[in-house]
């Protein structure tokens, strides 16, 4: 299509080529449309050749990969922040399962406690009770030994008592007199 | 202040546009090696340069000269994605070489002693018709006859219908006419205006008034030739869409 406009300037530079430098605008001078036009095809089909062979599939393709890059890697961030979470959510697990064991031995060791404790203080018990009713048979005993020695004293004073006041007693008459006081 | 009371000011804003041949004679034919070809011979370096250069690590995390490629490539993509839809998106390519051109033309055109290529009717007019051609032949093939159903606004009332066609067919037309001249005489009158500015520089009362204004104008012409190519990418895109796209109005 260009090529049209080439030629119809060729054309005119053939019809008439007068001085280069006209007065006016060199715009307007068509004796140069032709070289102008030339160069400009050139120029023009030696960018489109470096656009389509080299920028556009070059820039293309790091665009392309760049945009694939970001995607690469915001997927990984996905997954790694996926095994993040499932990690924390094992690590949860295990700490309320070590808590749940934790807990288990300290109830079994407290539950072994409180039978040692229960088997020590009925053994305390029972020696208690065996040492305090050997202590009652001897207070018992004791006891006993007392009246007997008050029954004697009281004799043996009744006795000395009757000497004193110059009277004579036969042991038998004040032993009877001293038990019927002391059953009285 | 001398050259002034002889001859006036010798300020010739337009001697920049004048085509000459680079190794002398003064007959210009197609194929001479002209300012013309040196400088778009510079702009096809700069952007090899900068496509095959920066990206030829093609680093995940890239480098500062690959961004600036990425950075124009994805800027050019999503604009034909944009504006032309899914279907457009295989003549990226094609737009991609035109905002090329059109962008490193324009900005090395700015530099100092530089020949602007694009401030050439016959350049823009190129492009401008390689768009309204291609475009054209692309919705005829696409569509056959329906493409001339474009320019029958099936929305207005049937009355108005055929002026409305006869001003859509007539816009049409003058697509490449606007298209062409917008980018060309942006550039030429930015230039010409630079140039007459800096003539007064000789003028030794105004050179700093001068250095100023050339300054703020120099700052302002690498607005409108990025701008420029925008929007000769983008109108590029809006008259593809009607190609591939569905016809509407």
């Amino acid at each position: 299509m260009a090529t049209e406009v080439l030629d119809a300037a060729a054309a005119a530079h053939e019809a008439g080529h007068t001085a280069e430098t006209s007065s006016g605008m060199p715009q307007l001078d068509i004796t140069t449309w032709d070289n102008q036009i030339f160069w400009l095809l050139v120029s023009l089909v030696a960018i489109y050749l470096i656009v389509t062979r080299v920028a556009v599939p070059r820039i293309g393709a790091v665009l392309a990969e760049r945009r694939g890059t970001i995607t690469n890697d915001l997927a990984a961030a996905e997954e790694l922040k996926l095994q993040a979470s499932e990690a924390e959510t094992a690590y949860n697990k295990a700490l309320a399962a070590a808590r749940a064991e934790a807990s288990k031995i300290i109830a079994a060791a407290r539950a072994d406690i409180e039978a040692d404790l229960a088997k020590a203080t009925a053994k305390a018990d029972a020696e208690i009770e065996a040492k305090t009713a050997v202590s009652e048979k001897r207070i018992a005993e004791i006891r006993e030994g007392a009246l007997e020695s008050v029954t004697e004293v009281a004799k043996d004073t009744a006795k000395e008592l009757v000497s004193v006041l110059g009277g004579k007693a036969d042991a038998r008459s004040i032993n009877a007199a001293v038990a019927a006081r002391l059953k009285g | 202040m001398a050259e002034e009371g002889a001859s006036g000011f010798q300020i010739h804003p337009m001697d920049q546009f004048i085509v000459k041949p680079l190794f002398g004679g003064d007959h210009i034919a197609w194929y001479t090696v002209t300012n013309v070809t040196l400088w778009m011979a510079i702009a096809v370096v700069a952007i090899a340069a900068m496509l095959m250069l920066g990206t030829r690590r093609r680093a995940i995390v890239p480098s500062r000269s690959q961004s600036v490629a990425e950075l124009i490539y994805g800027f050019v993509y999503n604009m034909v994605e944009e504006v032309t839809g899914r279907e457009g998106v295989k003549y990226f390519p094609y737009v991609l070489t035109l905002f090329l051109f059109i962008l490193f033309s324009n900005l090395l055109g700015l530099l100092p002693a530089a020949f602007t290529t694009t401030s050439h009717i016959a350049v823009t007019i190129v492009l401008a018709m390689l768009v309204f051609l291609g475009v054209t032949i692309l919705g005829f093939v696409k569509h056959g006859i329906g493409f001339l159903g474009m320019f029958w606004v099936s929305s207005a009332p049937l009355v108005i219908r055929p002026i409305l066609a006869v001003i859509e067919v007539i816009s049409y037309f003058v697509r490449p006419v606007s298209h062409s001249i917008r980018l060309a005489g942006n550039l030429m009158a930015g230039h010409a205006v630079i140039k007459v500015i800096a003539g007064f520089a000789t003028l030794v009362v105004a050179s700093p008034v001068v250095i100023g204004a050339v300054t703020a104008l120099y700052g302002l012409e690498l607005l409108v030739a990025c701008v420029q190519a925008y929007v000769f990418t983008i109108l590029t895109c809006v008259y593809l869409r009607d190609a591939v796209g569905d016809v509407h109005h």
